[in-house]
This record gives C-alpha cells, structure tokens and sequence, in this order.
C-alpha cells in the first residue's frame, strides 16, 4: 500500500519560491514606485520614508520596487542557465550511457574538462573576451553546470539500461533513439527536476556572486548580486540597505533547494514499485 | 511431547495501522525442526524477527514469546543483545548483505565469541578457523583472512551460519537460507544446517516458501497466509495429507520431479496474494479458495491434535 | 514431434574479458558459452537447465541475437529473428517500463516493427488470452501484482506473432501460488499460437513439467542433451546425475525424526 505523504520541505521550498515568482510577475504591472525613478534628494532614506516600505538607495529610488523588479532578472537568469545546462548536458548524459564504449569515454571526459572551471572563472573569461553583461554570465554559468546534468543523467540513464524491459525493446528491434525518447529520457525525469530546482539555487547564488564582482547584469538593469555590492559603500549610512538584496537571494537560493529536496523525497520513492515480497 | 524451546502465545505484528501477523501461537520443541512455510504477506519473516526482537521502527509486536520462562518482547534490549548471537541466532537469505563487506570473514565469524564468551582476539581467531572448517570450507585458515566478495555464494552462507552457530545457540532461525543459491549448493547448506542442528541439539525454526527444503530438513511444519497460521503438523503427515485448502494447493502446484507426470496441466491455485490491508476479512483465504462459503467471512481457530487445520471446510 | 529446424547453433562460443584484477598479470577471461552445437525444430519445447555460471542466460542472449558469438554461428531459418523470436524475462519489476501504460506496453513491438492490423484489436486478443481483464490496458504496472506482470510481458512477446518464445526463469520471481498458473499458461499459449518454446530454468521439476527435450549446462558447455522422459529416468552425465540428486523433494524426506 502506497502512501504519498507530501515533504514538508516541498510545500516550504514552493512558498518561497512562489513569492519570489510572484513578486517577479506582479513587477512587470506594478511596483510601488518606478524602480529607475531617480530622486536624489531622497537618497539612502530608512524604511517606511513617505510610504517607501524598505526605504530608498543611494539615488533615491525606491527600495521594494527594486528587488521585485530584481527578481525578474533573477528568476530569467536561473531558467536560462538551467535551460542551458540541461541542452547540453542532458544529451551527452543520456547517449553516454546508450551507447557506452568510445562514445561514453569522450562524452564524460568532455565534461570533466568543463568541470574543471569553476563558473566564476568561466564568466571572467567570457566577459573579457565579450562584455561583461546578463548573457556572458547566463552562459558561463549554464556551461559550467553541463557537467552534473550529464553525471547524472548518465548515472540513472544506466540504470535504465540495465532494466529487462531496454533489453525486450532491442529484441524487436528496437533501435538507438527509440530506447533513447521512449525509455530512457522519462525514466530519469525525475533525477533530471531534482538537479534542474537545485541548479536552479546555485544558478542564482552564482549570479548574484558575478553581479557583485560586476561581471553580471549592469546598470540600469535591477539585479540583487549588484543592489549588495553597492550597498557596500553605504553600509555606515544606511546598513539596511545591505539587507534587503542579501535576504533575498538568501531566501531565494533556500527556496530552490527546498524545493529540489522535497522533489526527490517525493519523486524518488515511487520509483521503487510496490511489488508483494516474493519469497520473503 | 518435550520440553518447550520456545512457546510464542497470541503473536501480533503491526505495520502502521495494519496487522501483518495476526494472533500466531505455537511451540518449539527442544531439539525438533520446524518449518514455517509462506509466501509474502504471509508474514513468516515478521514472526522471525519479532521473535528475535529485530522488528524495525514504526512496527510494533504485541503478546508473549517465552523462552526459558522469560517474555522476549517484554526483555530490555540490553538483556535481548546478551541472547542474540549467544542463546539465540538467525540466518538471513543474502549473505551478501548479512555480512559486513569491509570485515574479513574470520573477524566477523569470530564476533559472537569475542562478544559473548570474552574470547580474545587470538583465541576467537583460532575459533574461527575451527568453526569454518566445522562448516566445511577449504582452506579455512587463509578464508579467515578473506572478505566476503571473495567467497562464492555458497562459502558466504556458510561463514554466516559459522557465525550463527559459534556460542551453539539454543535456537537457530534460518530465514530463507538457501533461496539465494543453486540447487546443488543448497542441498549442501541444508545437509550442514542438519548435521549441526543435530550434533548442537539445537532447535530450528527454518523459514521459506519452498515446500520440497521442508520436506528434506524438518520434522514439524506450520503452514502461513495472510498472517494466520492456517495449517501445523508433523511434515510427513502434512505434506502427505494436506487439510488446509492452501496448502492442498501449494502441493498440487509443485510439478513433480520423481513421480509420473498425471497431466500436462498443473493445479493452480488462483487469483494473487493480495498486499497487506487487502486481504478479505474473516478467512484470509477465502477470495482464492475453491471451498469459500458464508461461514468463512469468521477466521476459524486452529483445531486438531497432532495435525492441526484452521478451516471450515478442511480436504479430506 | 519436431518440425524443421528453426534454430541451428553451430560451436559457438562467447567470452568476455574481465576486469583486470593485477598490474602485472593480464585480465582473464571468461568463457561463458563454450562450443555449443544443438537444432531447435519447430513446434518443440526445449528446456536449458543449469545453475548460475553455467551460461544459460548467454546461450539465450545469442539466440536473440543481442550477443555475437565469438566463434561458431547462431543460425536463424526463419524469415525474420526482429519479428518471430520473442522472449519473457525473469524479474516482473524490470519487464514492464513502469512510465508506460500496459497498452503501451504491450504494443510497443508493433509499433517498433511497424506491423500492420487492427492495434485495437490485437490489444484485446492479448489481453484475454494472458487472461487479464480489458481494462488493464490503462493501468500502469505499479498497480499489478508480479504474477500479473509476468502476464503483460507474455502479452508483449505476442504481439508481434512470434513463432519462437524464449522464457528465462519465467516464475522464479513470482510467489509459489502463482507460478503453476503462468506455466499453465504458457502451456495453453503453446498450444493455441503454435509456439516453439525455449525454457531456461534452474528449476528441474518445472523444466520436466513444461519441456519434450532438456539441454543440462555446466560452466558452458553442454553436458547432456536428451529427450525428458529419458534424462530423468536414466540421466547419463555425472554433473546431470548431482542435479538430480541434489534438487529436495516432497516425497525425499529426511529419516524419521528421533
């Protein structure tokens, strides 16, 4: 008898993550004030300064509208990156182990090479090489997380394989891509939104990191990682200012790992059949 | 009728809200060989480890098991620790993962010694290397030295039952022992299992769903569906005269190997085992028998002298 | 008894290198199917008895055809090895692809072969003749017991009318009250789609129910290959003779207690 219980960390990572969508979407109508209205005679004002809720930045824009709008940029670069990752790594993964032999050995080595760039590292490259910008960055981080998809897709993809009912596939006949799209892919979809919510979580803490070296968004574009590096300045001014953006990406990157924990309490156990115990 | 080895009264097992085993009784004889025969759901191997007190977490036990006057499921597990490996011992089905695969063979063979006889290492040592030669394994004093992956099947079953047998336990559970292994090791395993039950005078509970190992190894068996003991008796009797409509079925299922095939069909029984909670009330049976009627929605009680049924309708 | 030959398996052998356990000495070898001759004629139930080691699960893979032989050939009159030599596997949890429906399932050779007929139809012929009600083509396999599972994979090994069906240790898996069923089974389905049978059993009393002639492997070779009745009555080979003996019956009880 089966009994699906949901995870307790499911439903906290999806509050969290529902408020960060939620303020995402709602800033594309609304937000309390203009996030680039510039007022430099309100600058660096505290919490609750003539109806601005978290208070003003150093010029003067409104703090709250901000870090909703900033959740944009943040929610595009953690689905761009994972996108990204999962394009690459997601076939390499999965051919790796349908094909094993010469074709797995280049596919995992390849992306061991990846492996070893740390995604900051990555991302200066790139934004030497082009400018510094939301793209170089999503790419950096994109590549640099195409080693774990592929891991891990390999990793259950194998496990596929093994399992009688790949081998009654090949005994009619079938082929390569059929095994591929039919059997193999949605078996290990569950492995594969695991990793994606808590690739996610890194995404936004890597991005966040680039911003504030100042090699991800730049101005004007509202990005957490950066609203926290230039409240650097002001921390004897207006330490709140700090706050706000850290406890965002903070409660962001919690949510996606919530998220992605309960995802593989909840998706994992079912992959297990109820089956009666034969002998014994 | 001897000395009780073991006498377990109403036996309850449950599984969350479910009963799995539902108020078992019976006795071990001292020295006698039972056979506890079921499939899954049948809930032989949760008898087995409440017994032992190894139930896991989230399973509750409830009723008596008296050994030596003693209730096991009332023992602190302090006091149980100091009879497991000691005065009571239990053979699992896969050696590969009963035995520790970073442990050398003769370091967890010689484990009951060191812990319930104080022996040192050298002394345990040496013991090892006697207990695996006693169960017949070449070349023991180098197998001693080995790890578990480096013995076939057959050797890590015997190393456990080496284990087993160290302190000569009063009582052996072999859960399954030789379902694992090829036929012509098990006769092996089984031929050992008997020669040291016999030579310890210990007694044996031996667990399996297969009827023919019964037959070949144990004087009494007792027959499990559905958490009830359905059918009990001396094997000879039982296997020549089934009462039980379940096991009437599992005998006519076997084919038989040193008969004259009757007909191409075999007798099965139909329908499947049902999962625990979904067993019919009353009868756990009755969904599959040929001889159901209204009386069997109530479970009958276990009657008869030496040969006993729990039916309404026994065969014959 | 025996029609024509539809399997004719020439010395073949297959061996696979294992892993290298020492820099110095180079990696074994392991021979799983050793020089191996014997027919399979139409319409005959031909059982391959061994304990593990003994390469019948190889032997059977290079009939299908998903394993080369290294030497020898493995030799197929039929028209088609894809479409007419079907099998059924041991484990009922690993058969069925548990994020397919059992339609699914069970048509997917059809589909893979491009076979045409009515698929509909095709689906509730199989269904009724594995005895499963209609509506468990909806269903997916977590909601079967194993015997019913074991059911879905003989369905799917129909589908694409095969006239050889390959069992490997069919009812191993499966509870004891419900292995005499699916050989029941196996038997009517015999009958009714003329099948050659291939049953790969450890187990001999299921191999002497189901089979007209046994082939006893050990450590790959073939030690003895004889018609049924006559392998048990009089078996010739010593390591067939240790089979025997060895498997427990309910009739060999042990001497009478003390």
């Amino acid at each position: 008898m089966r009994r699906r219980r949901l995870p307790p960390s499911l439903l906290a990572g999806a509050i969290l993550v529902g408020i960060v969508v939620a303020a995402a979407a709602i800033s594309l109508f609304w937000t309390p004030r203009d996030p680039g209205h510039v007022v430099v005679s309100d600058r660096l004002r505290p919490p609750g300064y003539a109806g601005s809720l978290l208070g003003t930045d150093q010029l003067g824009r409104d703090e709250l509208s901000l870090l909703m709008a900033g959740a944009r940029n943040t929610l595009l670069v953690g689905v761009v990156t994972v996108l990204i990752a999962m394009a690459l790594g997601v076939p390499v993964g999965g051919l790796a182990a349908l094909y094993r032999g010469p074709l797995e050995e280049v596919a995992m080595r390849s992306t061991d090479v990846l492996l070893a760039f740390p995604a900051l590292l990555l991302a200066i490259l790139f934004a030497a090489v082009f400018r510094p910008s939301t793209i170089t960055a999503m790419a950096a981080i994109g590549l640099a997380f195409v080693p774990i998809f592929a891991r891990v897709v390999r990793g259950a993809g194998l496990q596929v394989m093994e399992q009688d009912y790949v081998t009654a596939a090949r005994t009619f006949g079938s082929r390569g891509g059929w095994i591929f799209w039919r059997h193999l892919l949605p078996n290990v979809n569950a492995v594969i939104i695991v990793q994606a919510a808590l690739a996610f979580a890194v995404a936004i803490l890597a991005e966040a990191a680039l911003s504030y070296l100042g090699l991800g968004t730049p101005p004007p574009t509202p990005s957490w990682g950066r609203m926290l590096s230039e409240s650097q300045s002001y921390l004897d001014q207006a330490p709140l200012l700090a706050l706000w953006p850290g406890l965002c990406i903070a409660l962001a990157v919690l949510g996606f790992n919530l998220l992605g924990d309960g995802l593989r309490d909840l998706l994992d156990p079912r992959l297990v059949e109820r089956l009666p115990q034969t002998q014994g | 009728m001897r000395e009780p080895a073991l006498e377990v009264r109403d036996l309850r097992v449950r599984v969350g809200t479910l009963e799995a085993v539902h108020s078992v009784s019976f006795t071990l004889e001292r020295g006698l060989r039972t056979g506890l025969i079921g499939e899954s759901g049948s809930g032989k191997t949760l008898t087995a480890l409440a017994v032992m007190g190894l139930l896991p977490d989230g399973l509750g036990a409830s009723g008596s098991v008296l050994y030596e006057g003693r209730d096991l499921l009332q023992m602190a597990e302090a006091e149980l620790c100091r009879l497991r490996g000691d005065r009571l011992a239990m053979v699992f089905q896969e050696p590969m993962t009963a035995l520790n695969p970073v442990m050398r063979v003769g370091d967890q063979v010689a484990e009951p010694l060191r812990i319930h006889r104080g022996a040192g290492r050298g002394a345990a040592g040496r013991q090892a290397v006697q207990l695996l030669e006693r169960v017949q394994i070449p070349d023991a004093a180098e197998k001693t030295r080995a790890y578990p992956h480096q013995l076939s099947g057959g050797q890590r079953q015997r190393a456990m039952i080496a284990m087993a047998m160290a302190c000569s336990p009063d009582l052996l559970i072999a859960d399954e022992p030789t379902t694992a292994l090829d036929v012509t090791v098990q006769a092996q395993i089984l031929g050992l299992i008997n020669r040291l039950v016999e030579e310890e005078g210990a007694t044996l509970l031996l667990i399996t769903h297969d009827l023919p190992v019964v037959a070949q190894v144990c004087e009494q068996v007792m027959v499990m569906y559905g958490g009830y003991i359905v059918e009990e008796g001396p094997a000879a009797e039982v296997f020549d005269r089934p009462r039980h409509p379940y096991t009437r079925g599992l005998v006519d299922a076997i084919p038989p190997l040193d008969q004259d095939l009757p007909e191409r069909r075999l007798r099965a029984i139909p329908g499947n085992v049902p999962a625990l909670g979904e067993f019919p009330e009353g009868c756990p049976f009755r969904n599959r028998c040929p001889r159901a009627d209204w009386r069997c929605q109530v479970m009958p009680a276990l009657t008869g002298e030496q040969h006993k049924v729990a039916c309404w309708h026994p065969v014959a | 008894m025996s029609g024509p030959a539809l399997f004719q398996v020439n010395g073949v052998s297959r061996r696979f290198r294992l892993p290298r356990t020492s820099f110095r000495h180079a990696p074994a070898t392991l021979t799983a199917v050793d020089r191996v001759t014997f027919e399979l004629h139409e319409g005959e139930s031909l059982g391959v008895v061994g304990e593990s080691g003994s390469g019948k699960t190889t032997l059977m893979r290079l009939l299908l055809g998903l394993e080369r032989p290294d030497e020898g050939t493995v030799d197929y009159r039929g028209a088609s090895l894809r479409r007419e030599v079907q099998a059924v596997f041991q484990d009922p949890v690993s058969a069925l692809d548990p994020r397919m429906r059992v339609a699914d399932i069970i048509l997917e050779p059809v589909r893979v072969l491009h076979l045409p007929g009515d698929r509909e139809k095709t689906l509730r012929e199989l269904l009724e003749a594995v005895g499963l009600p209609q509506g468990s083509a909806r269903r997916y396999p977590h909601e079967f017991s194993g015997g019913q599972r074991q059911r879905v994979a003989i369905a799917r090994a129909l589908a694409p009318r095969p006239r050889v069906l390959l069992a490997d240790e069919p009812v191993s898996a499966l509870d004891v009250s419900v292995r005499a069923q699916i050989l029941n089974l196996l038997q009517d389905l015999r009958e009714g789609y003329q099948l050659t049978l291939v049953l790969v059993s450890h187990d001999l009393s299921v191999v002497r129910q189901m089979c007209d002639r046994v082939l006893v492997m050990y450590r790959g070779q073939v030690v003895e290959a004889a018609e049924t009745r006559a392998l048990f009555r009089a078996p010739r080979h010593h390591y067939t003779r240790t089979l025997l003996d060895s498997v427990p019956t309910l009739r060999k009880r042990r001497a009478a207690s003390r």
